[in-house]
């Protein structure tokens, strides 16, 4: 922690430091996360916890450069993201940051395949490179045989996988995912958290999740809960 | 492009609703395509007037004769080059539906008055030494599969209740595109011994006239109705042009008209295409935010949907377009009235623009407020 000044711990790919963040509702001030630090090293698997309304996906978004802190600093590896302007985040959001969202969030029109691609289109990759690329991602995800289906057609565990298919194909630094199992029963869920597992494992992908459910905060090497706007490293009642 | 399918995705979305605005903005275009060839129909024969001929008409209207002696009279004032009259024939060709115009003319004033029409030699030959002879333009005589020596029968109740019987002895092409090669032209001293006393004998409908310098046109049409003014028919001096137009006029301002119903058309258009693409947009900002979370700038997102909004103008506009070509290609639908019935490309290419316009105007509103969602509010709408 440096919230106080101290120094930087140097193998740390996320430094959020101090952050506070307030959103303004009419004439209503909201303080949802207020001096808040956090650190996560290269290779972690973090689980986000807290009640709902706590500011969970508010500080995933801060990480993810979706959105900017009120005060404060959010570094991702050598970038101090909260400084980059709109057009800069989305270029650094493409390099570094693959998103999985509770409700998959495919576009409905395009094919799982497709889907996949869809990132990699904001690459300099040839055809045949995504192709390549899409091939591996859903071969990961245990779903070659559902290239060509569209996302209606898919089980919600395999809408989620595709979903995690599209936040990796791009080997992104850094995985985020806001209740990723939070709409799918048991199974399914264990499926995808399996899925996590092994990409944290077997890939070092460092990850970061969101999630109300203790099964799967167990299956992350740290959990972190969020209460009041201030992290603790044990449930705070 | 390699967001072709992810434009095409999302416009084919809802079936129905494209299928309909699609629908609306090719009846649009159809629409826009036949007025033109409509306008240019009516107007596009005063801009191929020629600017050095003047014509002389009776003062009181155009069906009142005048007196072919007022040739020589005509061609004696200075700055005049050639004087040639016309009579309006107003015959048809075994049915009324068959309307074509004729006219008895005299053979060489005619033809070096009328250098936009292209004789042949032989041909010229043949109708100065055909006493019935009568040449014919290219569009007629293929309308009526007419060929050289063919006999041809025409009615016109103006003239006496009678078949004139003229050998066809000629075919003429038009210099240019828009030539009107409709006309059948015949000998004025044949047409004039076999009318009736009490038809006119000795009179004529129109001169035509071409003056030396175009600039002193005006001047000059000033001295002609002088030498006739308080004779028994006083003429009126005009263009060609002025002329052509006032055939047109009595149908309305064309322009006028033609353009009114295209604003009106399109005002609508916009309206049905804009709300078409906001509907587009508002029902998909959740979507438009996943693809700003994966990375796709503001920039590129406004072009998704301007890409979109054009993408379906433009489709609308070509379809619209060709169907408008299809049909104007077929020639005049009203088998005669309207020579020039045709679309210029330079309409075409107005008509791309315009539906290019009506998709850039419809697309970029909804294409705004998509660029300016923000991220994380776009993610909270799921
Ligand atoms: N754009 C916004 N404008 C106003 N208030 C907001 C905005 N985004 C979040 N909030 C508020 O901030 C608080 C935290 O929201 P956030 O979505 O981060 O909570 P959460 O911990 O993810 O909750 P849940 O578990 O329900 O997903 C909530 O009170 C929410 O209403
Ligand atoms: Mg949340």
């Amino acid at each position: 922690m440096n919230a106080n000044g101290k120094k930087a711990d140097p193998t740390a790919l996320v430094r959020v430091e101090g952050v506070e963040k307030v959103f303004h509702r009419g004439s209503e001030d909201i303080h949802v996360l207020s001096r808040l630090d956090l650190t996560v090293a290269t290779g972690e698997f973090v689980a986000l916890m807290g009640p709902s309304g706590s500011g969970k996906s508010t500080l995933l978004n801060l990480i993810g450069g979706l959105d900017r802190p009120t005060t404060g600093s959010v570094s991702i590896g050598d970038d101090r993201i909260d400084a980059l302007s709109d057009r800069q985040l989305a270029v650094w959001r493409a390099r570094h940051v693959g998103f999985v969202f509770q409700l998959y969030n495919l576009l409905p029109v395009l094919t799982a395949e497709r889907n996949v691609e869809l990132p990699l289109l904001l690459t300099h990759l040839t055809k045949a490179e995504r192709r390549r690329h899409v091939e591996t991602a859903l071969a990961m995800v245990g779903l070659t045989h559902r290239a060509k289906h569209y996302p209606r057609t898919l089980s919600g565990g395999e809408q989620q996988r595709v979903g995690i298919a599209r936040g990796i194909v791009t080997d992104p630094t850094l995985l985020l995912c806001d209740e990723p199992t939070g709409d799918l029963d048991r199974k399914s869920g264990d499926e995808i958290l399996n899925l996590l597992q092994a990409l944290n494992r077997e890939q070092g992908k460092t990850i970061i999740m969101v999630t109300h459910d203790p099964h799967a905060s167990a299956r992350a090497s740290r959990t972190v809960h969020l209460y009041k706007g201030q992290l603790a490293s044990e449930p705070t009642p | 492009m390699k967001f072709a399918h992810l434009i095409w995705g999302n416009l084919t979305r809802r079936k129905l609703r494209t299928s309909l605005t699609l629908l609306s903005i090719v009846v649009a275009f159809v629409l826009f395509g036949l007025l033109c060839a409509v306008r240019q129909a009516l107007e596009g024969g005063v801009k191929m007037a020629g600017v050095d001929r003047l014509i002389v008409r009776h003062r009181v209207s155009l069906i009142q004769l005048l007196p072919e002696s007022y040739k020589a009279r005509i061609e004696r004032i200075p700055g005049i080059e050639l004087a040639m009259h016309q009579t309006w024939f107003g015959g048809v060709y075994q049915d009324p539906k068959n309307f074509f115009p004729q006219a008895p003319v005299v053979p060489e004033e005619f033809l070096t008055m009328k250098p936009e029409l292209v004789l042949s030699a032989e041909h010229r030959q043949a109708w100065l030494t055909t006493r019935t002879g009568a040449i014919v333009g290219r569009s007629t005589a293929d309308r009526f599969n007419w060929k050289i020596g063919d006999k041809v029968p025409i009615q016109s109740p103006l003239w006496g209740r009678r078949t004139w019987d003229f050998d066809l002895v000629g075919i003429y092409d038009g210099r240019e595109a828009g030539t009107d090669t409709r006309g059948m032209f015949f000998r004025y001293d044949y047409f004039d011994e076999s009318r009736q006393e009490g038809q006119g004998k000795g009179l004529i409908g129109w001169y035509t006239i071409r003056v030396k310098d175009p600039a002193r046109a005006a001047e000059i049409a000033r001295r002609v109705d002088e030498e006739f003014e308080n004779s028994a028919a006083e003429t009126k001096t005009e263009p060609e042009g002025a002329f052509v137009q006032g055939f047109a006029r009595q149908i309305g301002n064309i322009g006028f008209i033609v353009g009114g119903i295209l604003v009106a058309v399109f005002f609508t258009l916009l309206l049905v295409t804009g709300s078409t693409m906001a509907q587009a947009v508002r029902e998909r900002l959740g979507e438009l935010g996943v693809l700003k979370a994966i990375g796709f700038t503001n920039g590129q997102v406004l072009t998704l949907v301007l890409a979109e909004s054009c993408l379906l103008a433009v489709l609308g506009g070509g379809l619209g377009l060709s169907i408008a070509c299809l049909v104007t290609s077929r020639g005049d639908p009203t088998g005669g009235l309207l020579p020039l019935f045709y679309l210029r490309n330079q309409d075409l290419a107005l008509g791309g623009s315009l539906s290019l316009a009506l998709g850039l105007l419809t697309g970029i509103f909804p294409a705004w407020q998509a660029m300016r969602l923000r991220v994380a509010e776009a993610l909270r709408r799921l």
